[in-house]
């Protein structure tokens, strides 16, 4: 269980809270306008943001002062996912080993995880050798090799336009589900949330509000959200 | 969770730079004690400001002109002069006096010229000299800041000139320009001409055209007496600290990597053609004749330069690429913690060398050890801590826009995958900085290579580096050998430039 426990996040005068526990599995969208504190929150999630007050608690342990990298979990950006220097071999591999001291293992995972994304013999290229649905594949390739329980995706492939977008919260819905991986989405857009959540979480007004299944909170919209839904 | 040792690495790193600079000066000051200002160290104060300021009148004035034409005008070779303009920043000042020597000098070209035709000799020595030598090196560099700002002036507003059919775009448009630019230009000149020691040694001396520099020297080598020279010391530190706290209010205009290729888009007047090409033919002469005499008279004689010459060549280059390595290391480090923590103290204590000349450190830190040490077992590893501390503020400003942005772009996701350490440095900080650190690592070496400062305080006869072989020999009247060696110098140190630069620019990606 991922537990927000009291959570309070800080950013200059901006203040965010949240308290709420979702269940291993979960595929979560946080839902807000633009300057509502939801990747102020997935930033505290992943690490990037110290804690003002409460604690994260993942299958009961504590998280809160673990740095990025030892956390549970792996994020995607809204972009810059993939060192541009680097081939998709290498970006894939640091996921594997930082210091990309790679085994035969490791290469044989590498290609087996580009082929399952539709990547097979791209590993010597880089990044702007592909296109930008490739790019968000590759980038994905290696939140899968962390193979960590739980996923941050932080409005990720807003820049792909609508199509691209949603083929590729597909196929991490699909990956998910194969993996028993925990997702929180950030999105602004109602109908990522829709289509990809089981449950959303509204941010709004310095309060991350407790989950609400997908299905009942668009069947009957708290104020908050009709207003930020429009007419 | 940020990287903490690179935190800790780099407040150790300014601690030290601090105490070197700031212990110098201190050391300075209570060295100088007992000593008391000489008239002729008044007149060694005077003439010092004197001549940085009107070589930064002669400079800058001279530099409109020819900027406004190089702007206006489209000619074969344009873009070969405009690079060249940039080469003075990096040419060895030793080889730049050889060459003036060679034009204007007492049996120079233009003497001789004056000569046959009857008219008294002119005399590069003294303050004409001085001043000379001073805009030689500081007109190309004026001329570089005020075509950068010609060039980042809209086309638009030009246009809009022209539609209004206003009588003087010049007013209007460019006189605002030059109104921004060029008290930051002048300022980084006037700064130059204050610490330059070479020129002075060679083309000044004497009662009326002693700098504090050269007094300094004079004091320490000659007259052996440290007190006076802590105390002239110390004073030169306070006119360059003051000099530089005035500068610092401006912005320092960048003059390397100036961009040439913006379009046209000045319409030349056609009336004015004349003016421009005698214009821009005069700063081509004046900076040109005096290269190509040292390449004339030094390629014969090239061949046959003493084994001692090549010997010292050998020891400037590994001198050199040390110190570039001591001091790109320092300031990758200072940038990144900077870039990181965005700390006003560890930029401040990057740009703190600023304040001090080479030779001022040189001397502070002769005397702090002269109890401990003899002169010569220090000369060599006083001169590498020198150069490294005088190119570390150009680095640290070439390095810093750079570093920020590989910090916004990329310190969230090494991060996210554990990417540190070593690793961090090889596949991610090296190469995405290749470039500015190629760039870096080859100014810093081609400075170190040319400088003659410190070296010529304490170095004994096995211990010269090229610079100085350069000037015992020309100061010996050997001319030709002189220009040969200064040849090979000039050679190194743009090959050594050269080679950082491009190895940057290949490893990067």
């Amino acid at each position: 269980m991922l537990h927000l426990d009291h959570l309070a996040l800080t950013v200059d005068n901006f203040r965010l809270t949240a308290n709420w526990s979702i269940p291993p599995g979960t595929k979560l969208a946080l839902l807000g306008g633009s300057g509502e504190g939801k990747s102020t929150l997935l930033m505290g999630l992943a690490g990037f943001l110290p804690l003002t007050s409460g604690r994260i608690l993942w299958q009961g342990r504590d998280l809160g002062h673990l740095p990025p990298a030892e956390r549970p979990m792996a994020i995607l950006f809204q972009d810059q996912n993939l060192f541009p220097h680097l081939t998709l071999a290498q970006n894939l591999g640091l996921a594997l080993n930082p210091r990309l001291r790679l085994t035969a293992a490791d290469h044989a995972r590498i290609a087996q995880v580009l082929e399952r994304l539709g990547l097979s013999g791209l590993s010597p290229r880089r990044p702007a050798d592909l296109s930008g649905g490739q790019q968000g594949r590759a980038a994905l390739g290696r939140v899968l090799l962390q193979a960590r329980p739980i996923l941050l995706l932080d409005e990720p492939f807003a820049a792909l336009g609508p199509a691209l977008k949603s083929d590729l919260l597909s196929l991490v819905a699909d990956l998910a589900a194969e993996t028993g991986t925990t997702v929180v989405l950030v999105t602004h857009d109602p109908a990522d949330a829709r289509r990809f959540a089981d449950q959303v979480v509204l941010v709004q007004g310095g309060v991350a509000a407790p989950p609400v299944e997908t299905d009942a909170i668009f069947a009957n919209p708290p104020p908050a959200l009709r207003a930020y839904l429009g007419p | 969770m940020a990287d903490r040792s690179l935190q800790i690495t780099a407040g150790l790193l300014a601690l030290l730079i601090a105490t070197l600079v700031l212990g110098t000066a201190l050391a300075l000051a209570s060295q100088s004690g007992g000593a008391s200002l000489r008239p002729a160290d008044w007149s060694a104060i005077r003439f010092t400001i004197t001549q940085a300021l009107i070589s930064t009148v002669f400079s800058c004035a001279l530099a409109v002109p020819t900027a406004r034409a190089l702007m206006r005008r489209r000619f074969p070779g344009r873009q070969a002069l405009i690079l060249l303009m940039g080469a003075p920043f990096l040419l060895p000042v030793i080889v730049a006096v050889l060459g003036l020597l060679t034009i204007y000098g007492r049996s120079g070209l233009l003497n001789v010229a004056l000569q046959s035709v009857g008219l008294p000799q002119i005399s590069i020595y003294g303050l004409a000299g001085v001043v000379l030598a001073h805009v030689f090196f500081n007109l190309p560099l004026a001329t570089r800041i005020l075509l950068n700002g010609w060039q980042s002036i809209p086309a638009e507003r030009f246009r809009l000139a022209e539609t209004l059919n206003l009588p003087s775009p010049f007013r209007h448009i460019e006189l605002p320009m030059l109104r921004a630019t060029l008290p930051g230009a002048a300022l980084a000149i006037f700064l130059v001409c204050l610490t330059s020691f070479v020129v002075a040694l060679t083309l000044g001396g004497g009662p009326r055209a002693t700098t504090l520099e050269l007094a300094i020297y004079q004091a320490l080598r000659f007259d052996f007496d440290a007190g006076r020279a802590a105390l002239l010391a110390a004073i030169q530190f306070a006119i360059c600290a003051a000099a530089v706290t005035l500068a610092a209010r401006f912005t320092l205009p960048p003059a390397l990597g100036a961009g040439l290729d913006r379009t046209l888009i000045l319409h030349p007047p056609k009336h004015r053609t004349a003016f421009d090409v005698v214009v821009i033919t005069t700063a081509a002469l004046f900076l040109l004749l005096p290269l190509a005499a040292v390449l004339i008279e030094g390629l014969p004689a090239l061949p046959h330069l003493p084994a001692a010459v090549w010997k010292a060549a050998l020891r400037s280059l590994w001198m050199a690429v040390t110190s570039a390595a001591l001091s790109v290391t320092a300031a990758l480090i200072l940038a990144q913690a900077v870039a990181r923590s965005r700390s006003r103290l560890l930029e401040l204590a990057a740009m703190l060398p600023l304040s001090a000349s080479g030779l001022v450190l040189g001397t502070g830190l002769f005397l702090i050890l002269r109890p401990h040490v003899r002169s010569e077992d220090i000369a060599l590893p006083v001169t590498i801590l020198v150069n490294a501390l005088m190119s570390l503020p150009f680095l640290f400003r070439l390095l810093l826009p750079e570093a920020i942005v590989l910090h916004a772009s990329y310190d969230r996701l090494a991060q996210a995958i554990g990417l540190q350490g070593r690793a961090r440095l090889r596949y991610l900080t090296l190469p995405r900085l290749a470039r500015p650190l190629g760039l870096g690592a080859g100014l810093a070496a081609a400075l170190a290579m040319g400088d003659l400062g410190v070296i010529a305080l304490f170095a004994n006869n096995d211990q010269a580096t090229l610079p100085l072989v350069v000037q015992r020999l020309s100061g010996a009247y050997r001319m030709e050998q002189a220009a040969a060696a200064a040849l090979l110098l000039v050679t190194l140190s743009f090959v050594l430039f050269a080679l950082f630069d491009l190895g940057g620019r290949r490893a990067a990606p």
